[in-house]
């Protein structure tokens, strides 16, 4: 067994009833590195971290993390791992510090002990000054710090964070990335699931992109940018009725047929070269006295690479809180 | 785990591991984790007044009304006093429907992801139900004693105070092994607006087709067959006997027949449902 990789899943399937959730997923996490897998709502990413983290038995595979098969000995697993899941898994009654002292002793820590690090982890989140306020006061971001220093309490060497940041607002979520960043800079595995491609190109060193339960591409992320077409040229015509008009214009320039987006007036273009293209494609659209209301040239971005492997963009709107919204706590 | 050597080094003085624990070690934190958890369930009644509240003035609430809507109707066919009849009976009702908050905890723990936290973590399995049961248990405890001493200013007494105890340990054994059909029911519920209902709707026909509030004698001759037979009606019989003073062997070993036959059946079902029970 290699023993610089802390997370390997091989070759793993799993059922629900009709819906092959993964189909033959394979990918190992070097050790103190960190592993993101990428892939839209319904790629199968939690249902592989509920696989890796004991949560959930595969149809068939092998897991193994920190040397231990996962399937063999959950409890010594529990113990080396930590675990974010997607939703903030607090509890709203408790007070932040009550929250962490009680996963401490979950852990069998002494009293004494667990108190001790409830209080470290608090000052490690910037959760002090709201430590002995119930968490039901605290905000998205400040529940996702909670979780996240719940995860870390037994000071894991492997780390799995499920969709760490879906939910929160841009601030929040930069935030967030600062603090993943510190927690994996003492070496620390971290396996990181995202729909957001920013994010796995800000923290991961791997990127393995999954659709449909497989893997369809793994590598740096500069490795999948490398595969595509070198530039993009991101075109928004001040008249969206011109939006058609504009991409038969253009297509000679690509290789491809430009994408566009009628409502929004946009019209992207895939070139060899961006900065020989400009030109051209101003002279183009100004010859038809199509307006040009911006123009932006860029490198590709993961969404590029996802919609060439795929065929599909991963929507990037900000993504729903899915949590149900139910106020009501008790009644009857 | 040869790559771990340099960070793990802390991780091992703070977390103790199973791998090295005995037996008596694993048994104690079968206990203390089950402690925990019954204790984080205890801070939700504690912390939320409404629940204290609705957990307080529903029983009085019901005790009062029965007690005074239909006691007089009722004392012609009870033969006495009404709220020494009734207060065994509306025990058991409490108990009982205090143990469908059991349905709707597990639920909300679940759609919230504190079941996977629970599980991802290293602590007992059983300990999860096990504190959720045990702290419903001491809910329906504390609801039953206010209702007790309502009862008393409104005119109940125990005949003897000894098997009246009794009485009120067998309601609340009764209502311990409920709690288990209830977290059965909520793992196999998942959702907690459904757990809502689900939680307690199949009460009704046990509470109300029993003797708890009126004597069965009226009913018609199927519902009566059912109403006899069926646990409420038993256990709350011998809680009333208990109660009123008459120690009965036979209606005893009937009722904790019953209950230990709940627990046997529906525990391991609840553990069996939680151990493969996904949040989502």
């Amino acid at each position: 067994m290699p023993q610089n990789e802390s997370i390997i899943a091989d070759n793993v399937v799993k059922h629900f009833g009709d819906i092959k959730a993964l189909d033959g997923v394979s990918l190992a996490a070097e050790t103190g590195k960190v592993l993101g897998l990428l892939g839209p709502n319904g790629a199968g990413k939690t249902t592989l971290v509920r696989i890796l983290t004991t949560l959930l038995k595969p149809d068939s595979g092998r897991v193994v993390v920190g040397g231990l098969d996962v399937l063999r000995q959950k409890q010594r697993v529990r113990e080396i791992i930590g675990l974010a899941g997607q939703y903030a898994a607090v509890d709203e009654i408790l007070t932040g510090r009550e929250n962490l002292v009680m996963v401490g002793r979950l852990y069998h820590m002494p009293r004494h002990i667990a108190k001790q690090r409830a209080a470290e982890l608090l000052e490690q989140f910037a959760l002090t000054d709201a430590a002995d306020r119930s968490v039901k006061t605290y905000s998205g971001g400040m529940r996702r710090r909670l979780d996240l220093a719940a995860s870390m309490v037994a000071r894991p060497n492997i780390l799995f964070l499920d969709e760490p940041t879906t939910g929160l607002d841009a601030r929040a979520r930069i935030a967030m990335w600062e603090t993943i960043r510190e927690l994996v800079s003492d070496g620390t595995t971290l396996l990181l699931t995202t729909q957001y491609l920013e994010e796995a190109d800000e923290l991961a060193d791997l990127i393995v992109v999954i659709d449909h339960g497989r893997v369809i591409a793994e590598g740096t992320a500069d490795q999948l940018k490398a595969n595509m077409a070198a530039d993009f040229i991101d075109i928004t015509v001040a008249n969206p009725l011109q939006v058609a008009q504009a991409s038969e214009l253009l297509r000679p320039l690509s290789s491809e047929a430009p994408q566009t987006d009628d409502q929004r007036g946009h019209v992207v273009l895939s070139v060899e070269s961006g900065v020989q293209s400009v030109a051209e494609v101003v002279r183009l659209l100004d010859g038809e006295d199509i307006h040009i209301a911006e123009l932006n040239l860029r490198r590709p971005t993961l969404n590029d690479v996802f919609l060439s492997i795929t065929g599909e963009a991963i929507i990037e709107e900000e993504a729903k809180p899915k949590r149900r919204g139910f106020g009501r706590r008790r009644s009857a | 785990m040869s790559q771990h050597s340099l960070t793990s080094a802390p991780a091992k003085a703070l977390v103790p591991m199973a791998g090295e624990a005995g037996v008596l070690k694993h048994l104690w934190w079968n206990f203390a984790d089950t402690y925990i958890v019954m204790k984080r369930n205890l801070m939700y009644f504690v912390r939320e007044p409404q629940l204290l509240i609705f957990a307080t003035v529903q029983p009085i609430m019901f005790l009062v009304l029965f007690t005074y809507v239909f006691g007089g109707v009722i004392s012609f066919s009870t033969g006495g006093d009404y709220i020494n009849y009734l207060m065994p009976g509306i025990v058991i009702q409490s108990i009982i429907f205090a143990s469908s908050n059991t349905t709707v905890g597990l639920s909300l723990d679940l759609s919230r992801g504190m079941i996977d936290r629970f599980r991802s973590l290293p602590m007992s399995r059983a300990a999860v139900l096990a504190g959720r049961t045990a702290a419903d248990t001491v809910r329906g405890f504390f609801t039953i004693s206010i209702m007790l001493m309502a009862g008393y200013v409104i005119g109940f007494r125990f005949a003897d105070w000894g098997t009246g105890l009794a009485g009120l340990l067998l309601a609340v054994a009764f209502g311990y092994a409920f709690t288990w059909i209830s977290a059965t029911i909520g793992l196999l519920v998942k959702d907690p607006e459904a757990a809502q209902v689900a939680g307690f709707i199949w009460l009704f026909p046990l509470t109300f087709a029993s003797s708890i509030f009126v004597p069965t004698r009226t009913m018609p001759d199927w519902l009566r067959t059912f109403a006899e037979n069926q646990p409420v009606s038993i256990v709350a019989g011998t809680v009333r006997e208990l109660m009123t003073g008459t120690v009965n062997p036979d209606g005893i070993a009937t009722s904790l027949a019953w209950i230990i036959g709940i627990v046997v059946v529906f525990m391991p079902l609840a553990v069996r449902q939680y151990a493969k029970v996904a949040s989502r």
